[in-house]
């Protein structure tokens, strides 16, 4: 095999683990604060892929309207996911867990039957603008363009939430809401707005990773369920609630499939579980995350 | 008035903890709750605090029916907690565990507006660990960075719950006079205690309760005569 094979599936590797990052990212960070699994996470990621089509679609179909639709569709998602916190979610902070779970399990159903009524059963396709659609050189392998993109896109994502929730005041608000809500409510903060930015956020983030990855593949019923799984395992494995965990874990699963593909052709489905099944067994709480006391 | 309480009754879910709970602090006044482990000291401070909100009763805080409120409305009308176990944010360097914990008092209040600057020229021991994290400090820095993100946020009484406890006796002496210090600069505390020579030698006036009750009150050179007292106290 030569280096520039090597190069190719490492880039293959990082580009699956960062798209799998931007969905698990908003889901780690919603479960940190409000400590809740927002099983609609996938749901909205969907919903912003088809979003990215219909805004397109309404600009003339052109590849560079993409722009719009990668502007256009998180924010959209993200007013839906402020409204979906504030009049379904606020309420059932008290009550069990189970409730939580129900809300978000019944969002799944229907975000995903909205999506079916509107667009239809049929994939919807959608476009990369021309300056993204070429390939590059690199070291004599030769490298998709939006490939390197998505790379960069997921390491600036992590930059950001990391510099945002350590150097900003409003992140160590978030950080310590995260670890004693009730103390930091005490302090005279009310966590009511944090909750709601964070969910919004959370919502925003999957949307991006949903238009950023639909010209990748077509935008169609299933996608939501199949990227969920991955991501709640990246979650589980980097620890729940861990942003750089979930970084780290992504890139190893992402690495992890293209170069398992290359030995053992079968072995890419289940390399993901069979990684998680053995980082609960040696830390429960994962690799990055904290026991729950 | 700074803080008068009413008949309050708190309940933890079916258990009745606070029976009819009635006490006061006045303006730049000392006030200390004494009992014995499990009395319900703490209940009765997180019941002002709004974290366990009273089933009954009234609290009236500078003027204002607050009882029922959010804990972060009552933060913003002027009441700083200190939990018994101090709660300060790991992950957070003192600095950063100040800086979100500041805000502008009330208007109206008597006090000064405290800055970082100031709170750490009041706390000189805070300021060779501002870049400290929450989880590197001693059980004692923690008090005292407890105690200053209370002040910080321009607090006009103190809800302090055992500040004592697990301190050596030089940190207490320290405490008691940085405590003094803040009555001085016009702050009113209510301060909850086992420690009873500690919240003696600061208090004006004290309660003592048991199991839920108020037994009795009174100026504290007066209850520390007395003998009905120190039988309750276990002194």
């Amino acid at each position: 095999m030569e280096f520039s094979d090597i190069l190719d599936i490492i880039v293959g590797g990082l580009t699956s683990g960062m798209l799998l990052f931007m969905v698990a990212a908003g889901l780690t960070l919603v479960f940190g604060v409000l400590r809740i699994i927002n099983f609609s996470h996938g749901a909205i990621y969907m919903l912003a892929a088809y979003i990215s089509y219909s805004v397109m679609a309404l600009f003339g179909n052109a590849p560079n309207t993409y722009w719009m639709a990668l502007l256009i569709a998180p924010i959209a998602v993200a007013v839906l996911g402020a409204l979906i916190e504030v009049f379904l979610l606020r309420p059932m902070y008290n009550r069990e867990h189970l409730m939580q779970l129900l809300v978000t399990y019944a969002l799944v159903l229907v975000i995903v039957d909205a999506t079916k009524f509107l667009w239809g059963p049929d994939p919807k396709m959608v476009l990369l603008p021309d300056i993204l659609s070429g390939r590059i050189a690199i070291l004599g392998a030769t490298f998709s363009v939006y490939s390197l993109v998505l790379i960069l896109i997921g390491f600036l994502t992590m930059a950001g939430l990391w510099l945002f929730l350590n150097k900003t005041k409003l992140g160590h608000i978030i950080r310590a809401g995260a670890f004693d809500p009730e103390m930091t409510e005490a302090l005279g903060i009310n966590l009511k707005f944090i909750y709601t930015f964070i969910f919004s956020l959370g919502a925003w983030m999957a949307g991006l990773a949903g238009v950023l990855i639909a010209p990748l593949t077509t935008v169609s019923q299933g996608m939501d369920s199949s990227v969920l799984l991955d991501a709640f395992a990246v979650v589980v494995i980097g620890g729940m609630g861990s942003i750089g965990g979930a970084f780290l874990a992504s890139i190893l699963v992402g690495l992890g499939n293209s170069f398992g593909l290359l030995w053992i052709a079968g072995i890419a489905i289940a390399f993901t579980f069979i990684v998680m099944a053995v980082v609960l067994v040696v830390r429960p709480w994962g690799l990055f995350g904290r026991p729950i006391k | 008035m700074m803080l008068k309480a009413n008949k309050l009754n708190t309940y933890y879910g079916l258990s009745h903890i606070l029976f009819d709970l009635s006490f006061e602090v006045n303006e730049k006044e000392i006030v200390c709750v004494l009992g014995r482990n499990g009395v319900g000291k703490t209940t009765l401070l997180r019941t002002i605090m709004g974290l366990t909100p009273p089933h009954t009763g009234s609290i009236n805080f500078k003027g204002e029916e607050v009882a029922g409120k959010r804990p972060y409305q009552l933060a913003r009308r002027g009441i700083g907690y200190v939990p018994a176990d101090r709660r300060i944010f790991p992950d957070l360097t003192v600095r950063q565990n100040l800086e979100i914990a500041q805000k502008p008092g009330t208007s109206g209040s008597n006090s000064e507006q405290w800055t970082i600057r100031e709170v750490f020229e009041f706390f000189p021991m805070l300021v060779k660990l501002e870049n400290r994290f929450g989880n590197q400090l001693s059980g004692g820095e923690q008090q005292i960075l407890s105690i200053a993100r209370a002040i910080v946020g321009n607090s006009d009484l103190l809800l302090l719950d055992e500040p004592s406890e697990g301190l050596s006796p030089l940190i207490v002496g320290d405490l008691r006079e940085r405590l003094l210090a803040l009555k001085n600069k016009g702050l009113s505390i209510l301060i909850c205690e086992q420690n009873t020579t500690f919240a003696f030698k600061l208090s004006s006036r004290g309660y003592i309760i048991d199991k839920g009750r108020i037994l009795y009150q009174g100026m504290v050179d007066e209850l520390n005569s007395d003998e009905k007292v120190k039988d309750c106290l276990a002194i």
